[in-house]
């Protein structure tokens, strides 16, 4: 397992240290996944998120009403860094 | 009178704080003013007065809701979840937000950013976790309810470690509105109560529809109390013996052995069922808990609030080093184990095998609950273990939540009663698991059962 790219898939810049802690203990806990494989489930549907059966067939819609929300410096409020109504990030090019 | 008791919570917090560490915040402010506001209040309110301590993960409108991260540890919650909306316009008063592993990934409370939560009975010993302070807020006797949340089995494995009552309700049963999210298939809000009373109270003004959760059913809310002190003759428990073997402490075996022999004294027909695929819940849900957990997490990246990295040149490396620099070891872990099981050429081999085999644990229970009120199993494998025993091995942490997993995967309501002490005087807890909406019937069992047999004892550190 190439921990340096997933790491890198994840945005995380983590450290030799991390790379030579967390290997090993993925490679563990990968392995210990992989047990599933003994299963045959060829004829199982997967069960896609955790709704019951009441919970999929509630009614989830409702009318197309505005209401308030954040005022541009409520939505700023918590931003490590923003400017004239606008969060502020380092350049990207 | 309630200034006089919400004063003496407040007071109770902070003295015990030095020695448990249950809080993060306590909202002393915050709580003197509400009682101004409910003091107002003409009509009758089902939790007047009553303090509540929530977990750092539920949002909770200008205080800080840090998720037990460093990457959160400014943030102030812009707007309260609606399990918090609910419990204050029942009345009642919250008193401040409780310890958590980081982002409720954890089995101990060790993984805090904020250091361990301790517990009462053995301050040398981890709460367990991840709703860690929670659990130790209630059993310490600074509030009798507080908040928590499960994703697979956070409330439950604290509350046995610490000899309280906690619920996980069914999925769908209280709103996750505002509760930040870690797996949202698996996560709930759940309930600790000095007693199942106290629980019940709550979750019967936090549950039911809320438009702003979509997962959120609706399904009637009963009245739990009216049903809390039923007679439980009749009513038929089944035991799966299988899951009483290889890894199970035998002082925790004997007392949840002596936990059915009790319930067959009140009346309760105990018969033996079979969970097969119970076994393989760990491996499903560190499939499908760190594949949602790498993407919710994305969002904390340092833009929209939280803690950024200093000195970065660009936005790409921006995200890197806050990222790396503002979440602790075990979420990292989880996120990119996540990111793994869903990566281009495993997510069949993982991911989707993970939701096969999660079909079949959930079959597993409609199976059981054809036949029975509820399943009875340990809720932990051990009593609370000593601080540091455990975090540099992270499988053998996961194996904590042997018992409680399966019930999330599911999606079913369980609870954790008190059943006992080791010889060493730690808590040791009984699970009871019920069928889709059954908090009614694990409430009523839990009431009866904790009426009939308490167990009388105190933890070490208990407020007065």
């Amino acid at each position: 397992m190439d921990v340096r790219k997933i790491a890198n898939l994840a945005h995380l810049e983590i450290t030799d240290d991390e790379v030579a802690l967390y290997t090993p203990q993925m490679a563990d806990i990968v392995k210990y996944v992989e047990q599933l494989n003994e299963l045959d489930t060829d004829s199982v549907e997967p069960m896609l998120g955790g709704l019951t059966v009441e919970g999929a067939s509630t009614d989830t819609m409702r009318m197309d009403e505005p209401r308030g929300s954040f005022t541009p410096e409520e939505a700023l409020g918590e931003a490590p860094s923003g400017v004239a109504g606008h969060f502020q990030v380092p350049k990207v090019l | 009178m309630i200034i006089e008791e919400i004063e003496r919570t407040l007071d109770n917090a902070e003295r015990l704080n030095g020695q448990l560490n249950s809080f993060l915040s306590i909202e002393r402010d915050h709580a003197l003013s509400r009682i101004e506001q409910v003091s107002k209040q003409t009509e009758a309110r089902p939790l007047f007065g009553t303090p509540i301590a929530i977990k750092d993960n539920i949002c909770t409108k200008g205080m800080r809701t840090s998720c037990g991260s460093r990457i959160l540890h400014n943030y102030k919650a812009q707007y309260d979840a609606t399990a918090v909306k609910r419990l204050n316009d029942a009345g009642a008063i919250v008193v401040g937000k409780t310890n958590m592993d980081e982002f409720a990934m954890g089995s101990s409370n060790e993984s805090s950013a904020f250091g361990a939560a301790k517990n009462p009975w053995d301050v040398e010993r981890v709460p367990g976790g991840s709703s860690g302070g929670s659990a130790v807020a209630v059993a310490s006797g600074v509030v009798r309810v507080s908040l928590g949340s499960e994703t697979g089995g956070s409330v439950r494995q604290p509350a046995s470690l610490c000899g309280i009552f906690g619920l996980k309700p069914t999925y769908g049963r209280i709103s996750r509105y505002g509760l930040v999210a870690f797996a949202s298939s698996l996560d709930n809000i759940g309930i600790f109560g000095l007693t199942s009373l106290d629980a019940a109270r709550v979750l019967f003004v936090i549950a039911g529809r809320d438009e702003l959760d979509s997962t959120s059913a609706d399904v009637p809310v009963p009245d739990y109390e009216a049903t809390i002190n039923d007679d439980i003759k009749g009513k038929t428990i089944g035991v799966p013996r299988e899951l009483f073997g290889e890894g199970l402490d035998d002082e925790v075996r004997n007392a949840v052995e002596n936990s059915i022999d009790n319930f067959r004294s009140l009346g309760a027909q105990i018969v033996d069922v079979e969970l097969p695929y119970a076994k393989y819940g760990i491996a499903v849900y560190y499939i499908i808990a760190t594949a949602e957990a790498s993407s919710n997490l994305a969002r904390f990246d340092g833009v929209r609030y939280g803690f950024r990295a200093e000195g970065s040149h660009s936005l790409r490396e921006m995200y890197m080093k806050t990222r790396e620099e503002g979440f602790g070891p075990e979420v990292k872990r989880r996120i990119m184990l996540g990111t793994y099981v869903l990566s281009s050429g495993y997510y069949d081999a993982y991911y989707s095998k993970a939701q096969k085999v999660r079909a079949l644990v959930k079959a597993d229970y409609q199976k059981v609950f054809a036949k029975c009120d509820a399943i009875l199993t340990p809720t932990s494998p051990s009593t609370a273990f000593k601080i540091g025993e455990k975090t540099e091995d992270p499988l053998a942490m996961y194996l904590n939540d042997i018992y409680t997993v399966s019930a999330n995967l599911a999606g079913v309501p369980a609870v954790s009663v008190p059943c006992g002490l080791s010889s060493d005087g730690l808590p040791i807890g009984t699970q009871l698991i019920g069928n889709f909406w059954s908090e009614g019937t694990l409430l009523n069992l839990a009431n009866v059962y904790e009426n009939q047999f308490p167990l009388g004892a105190k933890p070490f550190v208990f407020a007065e």
